[in-house]
């Protein structure tokens, strides 16, 4: 970590954005996470997706629990509000920032500790809600901030760094999101930007619950040969289905693949998703197909990445509930209180 | 009846005779339909203009175990429990001999006489009133369904003879409830007439009478739940996310029933959210996520929930994040007592979470304060940016009170606190988002989303400086700490203040209670004065306390505390934060479960003081 503050100058040159924002204006804080850290990597993909998709910083709220991952939103969109709750509760307080105004971009970061034990309720049932967010885990297997004790999404057989053998099953959060109704699901790691940049940005841009469980490792503590979440591990046991661009509104698409390696997916806000198939037959919109898929990979050992799912005609918490497209946050007075005639009419059927 | 009650009938006291001033208590088998019969038969009585106060006793339990219903008839309009019953309608075998044990000597003893109770079953010293019920009901009814529900309209009927309610008012009263299935007008009214007739035919009226009356006025009758609920929605909440728990489930669905009523367009678009979460913390988490982002949001739960609840709570306190959570006080752990009513989360409310916090507590004493409290909680919450507890219990919650009807200020506007708007910021205006500048501890918070450059900050329950950087330094927590404290004394200014009832002379004695206590304080407080004990009497209604508490307090030299809780938690809080002598403050406690009644205050307050005067006879003191 580095105690040295960035500058607020930036170079000239920089390039800019259609809102005139450079990648420095989405960037936050210096990080104080340990250098080389996975999760730093991926709060520059953030960085990069939000600055690609000429997000309004103040329109994004950045949102985490409590751990090594759940500091990182301090490192990145220094303009946006964030909020930093408590240890397993970012779901329900994303959920209940949505519900107060459902015109802003929500980004949940948490770590497996957060999301995987003592979250994985909140995480579960966020995502059956169908709250239109980014859910993003930086997944290392390993508590960090209370240095080096399993996780619950360590695999069993993974060896910690003093040589203990994990005896107990890691639980598969993309497994357990695509059963729990989330209609966008991505794996990536953190060590791969040019899947990662495109992932962000096609959660960001998904109207409904989008989890990506990113592979991060840590490398105080969980990067040593044993352990099924090190550089190496995931580096040589990376198999990615598809390579992803997400185009936003109607842009022609100018393509460079052959015929049958490309496969768009048009989501309901006309934005694009354009998928370079790696995996032959791979059908990201058939969940049962994917399900199947991750299971026959993960029993060979392989750790499946890529757009592992993605429901075009998605729908969110907002779509089901009914609520009105103006924020609740928004509503006046008269909007909110009927009225003492109202009331009148109440107290005379209480009579 | 046996022939040996009729013989004993010489040793029996006079029946109790009066007007408009008795207790019945119907014993039921929870899930027999009894509820609705006993409600028309409360309904009945006010609808005649003489107040009842009214209380359902239940059990955890959705069938088969016993339930019952208790009316206090009062022309006097006492609506606290009295203690005692003088009129009983045992129908629950199971609990027959309790409830017999219950009637005051003199008392009646209504029951359905079909099938012979052995002598040992009744009493000497009370009346006893049989009606065949099963019998008459089962001439007139085959199916077994309508035998058991018909049987409840014919024991009010029954009544209705016995003591002289009107049978206008019962029809009109069908004619209302089932406005919508006219079918059910006829036939409830015929089985009213079934029992009514029996009894016009076989007994006479008993020793205890209504009398039209005109002492009800435009009061309604109404669950405090229900008011609550209510309140929430006139107070502009937008987000309600809650957990079922007994005794507060009715209130989240109160609020739902309002809002579809009264905050749906007529394209079926909601100006409201509400969330049923998997549990107490998630409810309280987007509670803290909807407040953070400018939507009033409340939870309401009971004692279990407020424990699972307590990080949260602490992080709005600290994060200074508008939450309202209505709790709805009860006894237990375990199921059967949570359907009874305590006193007893003052403490765990007041001083919830770790750390050093405090919070904010509202202590409506009947259904209307429900609603005003309701309301007003949300604009506190704003103003205070912290959490507002909303501090009910069951028998405020769950039983009909008859209180004035509901009012509101058609010029009142939501009070959304320090909030800096976009034009403020670009403006120039300074936004430090933990900075007082006004001096009342509360600092200007800003919504995501107000501006593309200015007023974003990053949010954490401690660590940081009054800009809201990150800051690990001693000397920013202990200045944000001191900060707060000035904040909780602002609240102190802000919530409601006490009601004090002066004695009729002068008094060294005062009193001091709050919520559902006060019904029957107020009515043991008149008995209590008529008997020479003169008290000065303050209702506390709400935590922190102002000065105007502390007062009342040193101008007396004891007060009695009273409280429906073991541990007496209000005196706790007031030697806490007001630094008094324990000596001053004697404890009145009830927490059986049970509402606390006026003769047991009575007796309990009584025996207080005339040992208070033998002392002071006995050390000579003036």
């Amino acid at each position: 970590m580095t105690y040295i503050l960035k500058p607020k100058l930036h170079h000239p040159s920089l390039p800019k954005n259609d809102l005139g924002f450079t990648r420095r204006d989405y960037e936050g804080r210096v990080s104080t996470l340990c250098a080389g850290c996975g999760h730093d990597s991926i709060s520059a993909a953030i960085v990069q997706a939000a600055w690609e998709l000429d997000i309004e910083p103040h329109r994004l709220a950045k949102m985490s629990g409590i751990g090594c991952s759940s500091k990182t939103p301090d490192y990145f969109l220094g303009q946006s509000h964030g909020f930093n709750s408590v240890h397993g509760r970012m779901p329900s307080v994303l959920t209940g920032a949505n519900l107060a105004n459902r015109e802003l971009i929500y980004l949940g970061v948490s770590g497996d500790g957060d999301s995987a034990s003592i979250g994985l309720g909140q995480f579960a049932h966020s995502i059956r809600r169908g709250v239109n967010m980014s859910y993003i885990v930086e997944n290392n297997g390993v508590y960090g901030l209370t240095k080096g004790q399993f996780s619950a999404t360590s695999d069993k057989g993974s060896k910690s760094k003093k040589g203990v053998e994990n005896t107990e099953s890691g639980i598969d959060l993309v497994a357990l999101a695509l059963q729990l109704g989330a209609t966008y699901v991505g794996r990536s790691f953190s060590g791969d930007k040019e899947q990662l940049v495109p992932l962000i940005k096609g959660a960001l841009s998904h109207h409904g619950p989008a989890f990506l469980d990113v592979l991060s490792p840590c490398v105080a503590f969980n990067n040593h040969a044993g352990s099924t979440k090190s550089f190496d591990y995931v580096r040589e046991h990376n198999e990615a289905v598809n390579r992803l661009d997400v185009i936003l509104g109607r842009t022609p698409i100018t393509t460079d693949y052959a015929p049958g390696q490309l496969r768009e997916v048009t989501q309901h806000d006309g934005s694009v998703l354009r998928l370079r198939k790696l995996a032959e037959d791979y059908d990201p919109t058939n969940k049962i197909v994917a399900a199947n898929y991750l299971q026959e990979r993960h029993a060979e050992g392989e750790i499946v990445t890529g757009l592992l799912y993605v429901d075009p005609e998605a729908t969110d918490l907002h779509d089901r509930l009914g609520t009105t497209t103006r924020p609740l946050n928004q509503l006046e007075t008269e909007q909110l209180t009927p009225g003492s005639a109202a009331l009148a009419k109440i107290n005379a059927g209480l009579r | 009846m046996p022939d040996t009650i009729t013989q004993a009938n010489e040793i029996r006291p006079a029946p109790l005779t009066a007007v408009n001033d008795f207790v019945v208590k119907f014993a039921n088998v929870n899930g027999s339909g009894s509820a609705s019969a006993n409600g028309l038969f409360a309904k009945s009585i006010i609808r005649m203009g003489v107040p009842v106060a009214a209380r359902n006793i239940f059990p955890s339990n959705i069938q088969g175990l016993p339930t019952w219903y208790e009316v206090r008839v009062s022309g006097a309009g006492h609506l606290g429990r009295r203690g005692g019953v003088d009129l009983a309608v045992p129908l629950n075998p199971q609990t027959w001999d309790d409830d017999v044990k219950e009637i005051v000597p003199g008392g009646y003893l209504f029951y359905d006489s079909t099938k012979p109770l052995p002598a040992s079953k009744f009493r000497d010293d009370i009346h006893i009133i049989g009606v065949p019920l099963t019998a008459i009901c089962n001439e007139a009814y085959k199916i077994p369904r309508e035998r058991q529900l018909f049987k409840n309209i014919c024991y009010v009927g029954a009544l209705s003879h016995l003591i002289g309610i009107e049978p206008a008012v019962i029809e009109q009263l069908l004619k209302e409830e089932f406005a919508s299935k006219p079918k059910l007008i006829g036939a409830n009214l015929n089985a009213f007439n079934l029992g009514r007739d029996w009894a016009a035919k076989h007994l006479d009226p008993i020793g205890l009478q209504l009398q039209r009356a005109d002492a009800v006025g435009d009061r309604i009758f109404v669950e405090g739940n229900a008011a609550a609920a209510l309140g929430a929605l006139y107070g502009g909440a937008t987000v309600c996310a809650w957990y079922p728990i007994t005794p507060s489930t009715s209130l989240a669905e109160a609020f739902t029933g309002y809002c579809e009523d009264l905050r749906t367009d007529e394209d079926g678009t909601k100006r409201y959210a509400i969330v049923q979460g998997e549990d107490e913390i998630a409810s309280i988490g987007i509670v803290v996520g909807a407040g953070w982002n400018g939507a009033r949001a409340f939870t309401c739960t009971s004692g279990p929930g407020i424990s699972l609840m307590n990080e949260f709570i602490g992080l709005s306190y600290f994060a200074e994040i508008p939450a309202v959570i209505f709790d709805v006080q009860r006894g237990g752990p375990s199921t059967g007592m949570p359907t009874r009513t305590q006193q007893s989360d003052l403490l765990l409310a007041a001083y919830a979470s770790h750390g050093d916090t405090k919070h904010v507590l509202l202590l409506p004493a009947d259904p209307g304060e429900c609603f005003e409290m309701g309301a007003m909680a949300f604009d506190l919450a704003d103003r205070l940016q912290t959490t507002v507890f909303v501090m009910l219990d069951l028998d405020i919650g769950m039983q009909e009170w008859l209180v004035p009807p509901f009012k509101w200020d058609d010029a009142k506007q939501i009070d959304r606190g320090k909030v800096m708007t976009a034009e403020e910021l670009e403006a120039g205006k300074f936004f430090g988002r933990y900075t007082d500048v006004d001096g009342d501890g509360i600092p200007f918070r800003t919504y995501p989303g107000t501006h593309p450059t200015k007023g974003a900050y990053f949010t954490r329950g401690t660590s940081r400086n009054r800009m809201a950087g990150y800051s690990e330094k001693g000397v920013d927590y202990q200045d944000n700490m001191e900060r707060l404290l000035k904040k909780f004394h602002t609240a102190a200014t802000l919530v409601p203040g006490p009601v004090v009832k002066p004695a009729t002379q002068k008094t060294r004695i005062g009193a001091i209670y709050f919520g559902s206590t006060s019904a029957a304080m107020d009515e043991a407080l008149e008995t209590l004065e008529a008997k020479g004990h003169h008290i000065d009497a303050m209702r506390v209604r709400a935590f922190p306390f102002g000065q105007d508490v502390y007062d009342f307090i040193h101008a007396h030299e004891e007060i009695c505390v009273v409280e429906q809780n073991r541990d007496a938690q209000l005196r706790s809080l007031l030697m806490i934060e007001g630094g008094i002598d324990p000596a001053r403050l004697t404890s009145i406690l009830h927490y059986d479960g049970t509402p606390i009644t006026a003769r047991f205050l009575i007796d309990a307050i009584g025996k207080r003081l005339d040992a208070r005067q033998a002392t002071r006879q006995i050390t000579r003191k003036p």
